[in-house]
């Protein structure tokens, strides 16, 4: 099963980002990646957690904006070099990152970048002709 | 000491003006009913004939056109003159984005030219001024206005239209200007910039003609101070002509409505009875020179005074105070009319909730319009260059609807006050 990221509408104010994760905490969901972009006006909070859909069903219901979106998860060398070779393969299928970012989880030595990218499908399968596949749900105890 | 564009008018007594007024109304009600149909027939609905009105007194008689008329009855509807008798056009956005057109014979624009020569003159202009017109030309009356009434008096005439500072503070120093027209607050933005550039010795200027926006006693001091004039204040609208319908003179207590042009009346908005002399309440004109687009009991929707105290200039015509509000909940922002009616119009053909707030303020002289608009999850993506892109179409489609650019403000759902009753869509923060 692919992972899926959850997108939260965030207003320029102070405060804004505290809120949102209080209410997820309070839920007992565990965030496992977060990301923030954002424009002098208003951002977008990017997240990773153990439990997607109790999250999502939490924030709709405290009136917040969302959408989910599916996303790659790779898991890499936690060395020095370690992302170059698949930073490599999407330069080498001319895919474009709309954005990436890593997750807490390390585990056997290895880190997990999660990637959002222009053709989802070329990645995936240029990451096999590679020898790599992307993480899946079991392997990063998400529900 | 005063100057008159055309004394007799000018300073006629109060038993030639009723005279000549009487005579004008009933020959234009005359007009307007041989040539207006859309005018006619609200007169047949109030069982109304020429004959009805014998003058002044039965002018009250006479049923009100308003902005809405204007637009139910775009493009020809309230023309008054073959268009072969036409000559021009100035426009103004309406509600709800239909624009306003106003009609002009050759005798329109002479008479109107008329009005602004009077204010340019009693703002003390000679054939010996040179006449900086930085009003914006085109369908706005404003450029055009001024540059035929500085023709009129015989002024060194500077086309410069609006904008472009650089080349206005070269010609304003190199040509020595000595008449500056313009807003009020592109007035104080030029001071501003010739303080800069430490231009303040090479200004020749003497007045300045303010007018399109509203502005206060404080702003007219810091500009008087700040350009080293005395800064007159001028009113006017698309739909009766555009500048010129009253201008300042020496005195600056209030604007001389031209009254042989333009009959004025205030009433009160929300009956439409007739105020006596003095009250305070919504200013309508009625025209009773205009061939192409002779309107009668036209609501102006500002609200003012009139008073008929004997004025130092010498000048009989009545004088209206400064506009003091709106009757209705039209915005005028760098000049330009906005409604709220519009902004919700492009927002509900965009998606977006018909909540949202807008904020009017004043930022270095110069007026700021801020649009806050509710997210909606239709509208929200996670990338952040999708919502960039839904807000410059939204942004774009404003633009286009109102003519001039409006900051879009994307908020959290919920965050604009849902109030009871009558929501506030307004804030603004000019201090005027």
């Amino acid at each position: 099963m692919s992972v899926h990221q959850i997108s939260v509408f965030l207003e320029n104010r102070a405060g804004q980002l505290a809120e949102i994760t209080k209410d997820v905490a309070d839920a007992g969901i565990d965030l496992r990646a977060i990301s923030i972009a954002e424009t002098a006006d208003y951002g977008v909070l990017r997240m990773i957690v153990d439990d997607a859909e109790k999250a999502t069903s939490i924030l709709l219901s405290h009136g917040y904006i969302l959408s989910m979106t599916p996303v790659v998860v790779v898991a890499v060398p936690d060395a020095p070099g370690g992302l170059a070779p698949v930073l490599g393969i999407l330069a080498e299928g001319d895919i474009d990152i709309e954005y990436m970012y890593s997750l807490f989880t390390h585990k056997e030595g290895k880190a997990y970048m999660v990637f959002r990218v222009a053709d989802e499908e070329k990645f995936i399968s240029l990451l096999a002709q590679h020898g790599m596949s992307p993480a899946e749900k079991a392997e990063l105890d998400l529900k | 000491m005063s100057n008159y564009y055309q004394k007799e008018i000018e300073t006629a007594s109060r038993e030639e003006m009723l005279a000549l007024q009487n005579e004008r109304l009933v020959k234009q009600v005359q007009h307007v009913w041989d040539n207006v149909s859309y005018y006619r027939k609200k007169m047949e609905e109030k069982g109304l004939t020429p004959a009805d009105i014998q003058g002044l007194e039965d002018l009250h008689k006479l049923p009100f056109l308003s902005k809405d008329d204007l637009r139910e009855a775009y493009p020809y509807g309230l023309l008054g003159a073959p268009l072969k008798d036409c000559v021009r056009i100035h426009s103004t956005s309406g509600t709800t984005g239909k624009r306003v057109v106003a009609f002009y014979t050759q005798h329109d624009v002479d008479l109107w030219e008329e009005c602004c020569a009077r204010a340019i003159v009693a703002a003390g202009g000679t054939d010996e001024d040179v006449c900086q017109i930085a009003y914006g030309y085109g369908l706005f009356t404003g450029g055009s206005g001024m540059h035929g009434g500085s023709h009129k008096v015989g002024c060194l005439t500077l086309p410069m239209s609006s904008g472009n500072t650089d080349r206005q503070l070269q010609f304003m120093t190199d040509l020595g200007a000595t008449i500056l027209c313009c807003t009020p607050s592109y007035a104080l933005y030029l001071a501003e910039s010739i303080h800069e550039r430490g231009l303040r010795d090479q200004i020749t200027l003497k007045a300045g003609i303010f007018g399109a926006e509203a502005w206060s006693e404080e702003m007219r001091h810091e500009i008087e101070k700040q350009l080293g004039i005395k800064a007159y204040d001028i009113y006017g609208l698309t739909e009766t002509s555009g500048p010129g319908v009253a201008f300042e003179c020496s005195e600056q207590t209030g604007m001389h409505i031209n009254e042989d042009h333009f009959i004025p009346e205030i009433i009160d908005p929300e009956t439409g009875e007739v105020l006596p002399e003095g009250s305070k309440g919504e200013l309508v004109f009625t025209s009773i020179t205009k061939e192409g687009f002779p309107l009668l009991r036209y609501r102006t929707k500002d609200i003012c005074i009139l008073t008929r105290e004997k004025c130092s200039c010498g000048r009989t015509l009545v004088k209206m105070s400064k506009p003091m509000g709106r009757s209705d909940d039209m915005l005028i922002v760098k000049g330009v009319n906005v409604f709220p009616s519009q902004i919700e119009a492009v927002l509900l053909e965009q998606g977006y909730p018909a909540n949202y707030q807008i904020i009017v303020d004043r930022v270095k002289h110069s007026d700021t319009l801020e649009v806050q608009v509710e997210m909606t999850p239709e509208n929200f993506s996670d990338s952040l260059a999708k919502i960039n892109e839904m807000e410059k179409s939204l942004i774009d489609a404003l633009k286009t609807m109102l003519g001039i650019y409006a900051k879009v403000k994307l908020v959290a759902p919920k965050s604009i006050a849902r109030s009871e009753g009558k929501a506030v869509r307004i804030i603004d923060k000019r201090k005027i």
